[in-house]
């Protein structure tokens, strides 16, 4: 077993995290009054995905993980991405 | 290397006595078991309701059966095939068997949690059957769910969907375990490409069954959500998308069949090298095209909807990337013919179901390019062709490869030696009965003939009748498999280390294995299938 770390965040960068993502979630809220067409979800995936990675790398300590984890990881989202994308190609052109 | 002082883990006492020594068991090998034993349960029971399906539709017009109760024989017959014994199926019997002892490690990296992805398999498996005597009367959905009809059949849709759902987190579990073991377990010296190739298709299905099952675990979810609570997800006149549930309902189930494919190839593998005495030709080959089909299998599951009003750049798209997965499944049959070629072949009944795995995969392989090209498609969709072909690729792939693994560790698993004669004459009923079944379904699928139809027109009589009487055919040598194998547990002789001849590491212990496996871990010095040459093999 390999020896643990262990990583004790600061609570200003906790509450600074919990800020981020508070207003992100308003923005996703508030974008929904807005009429961007086709656009509208992809708008909503990319708010989702950047508090996807806040989260990953901060509350779940991603960061402090070694580099073969945040490839797999960076692998697995990018696998994701490529789904959406693709079903999109669907609904953009149907 | 092996321990001749321990028990075997078939005679060791732990602290639990009896049946609970089972049920209780965090060993591998004997969740190996109980899976293997459920599964024969299962298979039986969707077999037999598959025979009533034969029977109804021996002949025109009724037969034995209401329309009603056909749509429920299919429905759950698909849901337990394929939930319950083809996607668990050969990672959960030989997976959990096999894998610590082919790389050397004593068991699987999360014993306890291994365990309790059993209980929820048969927790899952139990609710699936009951599906059909609860509530408002057996699903009619069909294994696939499709909405809109899903939301809407006054049947006992919840249930069935429950069941796929609780399964689904088996798979996840079994999945994640599979990998740590990988990573974390290899015996000293197994660098990755020493590693034997079933544990690598083993490698490449956990990664589908992580990453691919969740997806429709939300997906069935959805469904239970506007069946309950009226949420428009696919409902078109709440503002959903029907299509969308195809879209999510695949993104998992075509990955689902490399889940069920990828291990049976996996099997195969291990089977050429030893009864042809010869190294396996192309191991990196086979390492990169598992991974490779597990990749690309991710993207092409738009073929199952070319269809359902797609769009033409999405339709192309789907097309072009089914052809190119097609490639690495090549690959592995150009591995595996080489394998065999100027080898020391014995046809012993494990090398006869693989040979046969080969052949009737190529079928399935091929008419799969039929419908995976769009003109084609147009004229083959939900029709018997569909039938063949995917039953070609299940049974005649994952099935075939099934009994290709249970003849070949059978010795090891149970430390007896089955009749060699029986065993042949059952792979000819199986051979037989199996292409007399589903072969015809071809042709009436090209002339016109629906899938999932209670009645037909009179000229499908012939290719019908045919299909049912290779029905009886199958089950006759199904049940003559079953017979030799249970008679071989209870009379056969007792089998050597090394019935086969084999060079990994499972033939290097007694059968059946002792509780923990070695008594050392083994020091892996270089890559499997050396044959004739004992310092280059495992030892």
């Amino acid at each position: 077993m390999r020896d643990e770390k262990n990583h004790i965040s600061t609570y200003r960068s906790l509450v600074t995290v919990l800020v981020i993502l508070l207003a992100l979630t308003t923005i996703s809220v508030l974008i929904t009054g807005i009429h961007l067409g086709p656009v509208t979800v992809a708008v909503a995936l990319l708010i989702a995905s950047v508090k996807v990675a806040i989260v990953i790398t901060q509350f779940m300590h991603l960061k402090f993980e070694n580099l073969f984890l945040k490839l797999a990881v960076s692998g697995v989202l990018t696998l994701f991405v490529l789904v959406i994308v693709i079903t999109f190609i669907d609904y953009f052109f149907r | 290397m092996g321990n001749e002082t321990q028990p075997s883990y078939l005679e060791y006492q732990g602290r639990h006595k009896g049946l609970a020594g089972w049920l209780l068991s965090t060993d591998h090998k004997r969740i190996g078991l109980l899976y293997l034993y459920s599964i024969v349960v299962f298979f039986f029971v969707a077999a037999f309701l598959g025979l009533l399906m034969r029977i109804e539709l021996i002949a025109p017009g009724k037969t034995i059966m209401e329309p009603q109760t056909y749509n429920g024989l299919f429905t759950i017959h698909g849901i337990i095939m394929i939930f319950v014994i083809v996607i668990p199926g050969l990672a959960a019997v030989f997976g959990n068997f096999f894998l610590p002892i082919l790389i050397g490690a004593r068991d699987v990296a999360f014993p306890k949690l291994n365990l309790f992805s059993w209980y929820l398999y048969i927790t899952g498996a139990v609710l699936g059957v009951m599906s059909q005597f609860m509530g408002s009367g057996p699903p009619d959905t069909g294994w696939t769910f499709y909405v809109p009809y899903s939301v809407e059949s006054a049947t006992s849709v919840i249930w069935a969907l429950t069941a796929a759902f609780i399964l689904g987190f088996s798979s996840i579990l079994t999945g994640l375990n599979f990998i740590v073991t990988i990573h974390r377990m290899r015996a000293p010296g197994m660098k990755w490409f020493r590693m034997p190739l079933f544990p690598w298709a083993l490698y490449a299905t956990a990664w589908i069954q992580v990453l691919a099952t969740p997806i429709v675990g939300i997906t069935l979810l959805m469904v239970i959500a506007e069946r309950v609570l009226n949420i428009g997800f696919f409902d078109p006149a709440l503002g959903g998308d029907p299509v969308l549930f195809q879209h999510l309902f695949w993104i998992y189930s075509h990955p689902a069949v490399y889940i069920m494919i990828l291990p049976a190839m996996g099997v195969v593998t291990e089977i050429f090298p030893t009864f042809s005495q010869k190294p396996v030709f192309g191991y990196g080959a086979i390492v990169v095209s598992s991974l490779a089909i597990a990749f690309v299998g991710y993207f092409v599951w738009g073929h199952h909807m070319f269809t359902s009003g797609m769009s033409y750049y999405a339709r192309w798209f789907f097309s072009f990337l089914t052809f190119i997965v097609a490639v690495p499944s090549a690959i592995k049959v150009f591995n595996w013919i080489s394998t065999m070629y100027g080898g020391s072949i014995d046809l012993k009944p494990p090398l006869l179901y693989a040979i046969s795995f080969i052949f009737l995969f190529m079928i399935g392989g091929f008419t799969g390019l039929v419908l995976g090209s769009l003109a084609t498609n147009v004229q083959t969709h939900d029709t018997a062709f569909v039938v063949a072909h995917f039953h070609y690729i299940i049974f005649g792939g994952m099935g075939f490869a099934f009994f290709a693994g249970m003849h070949y560790w059978y010795p090891k698993m149970f430390g007896k030696m089955y009749n060699n004669r029986v065993a042949n004459i059952a792979w000819g009923f199986n051979f037989v009965g199996f292409n007399l079944l589903y072969f015809p379904h071809f042709i009436i699928g090209i002339q016109g003939m629906p899938r999932r139809s209670y009645d037909y027109l009179p000229q499908f009589h012939t290719g019908h009748f045919l299909s049912t009487i290779g029905a009886f055919i199958l089950i006759a040598g199904l049940l003559l498999m079953l017979y030799n194998f249970i008679r071989a547990g209870r009379r056969g002789e007792k089998a050597p280390a090394n019935p086969w001849h084999g060079v990994t590491l499972e033939w290097k212990i007694p059968s059946p294995p002792p509780h923990e496996n070695f008594d050392e871990i083994p020091e892996i010095t270089s890559r499997p299938y050396f044959f004739g040459s004992k310092e280059k093999t495992n030892q």
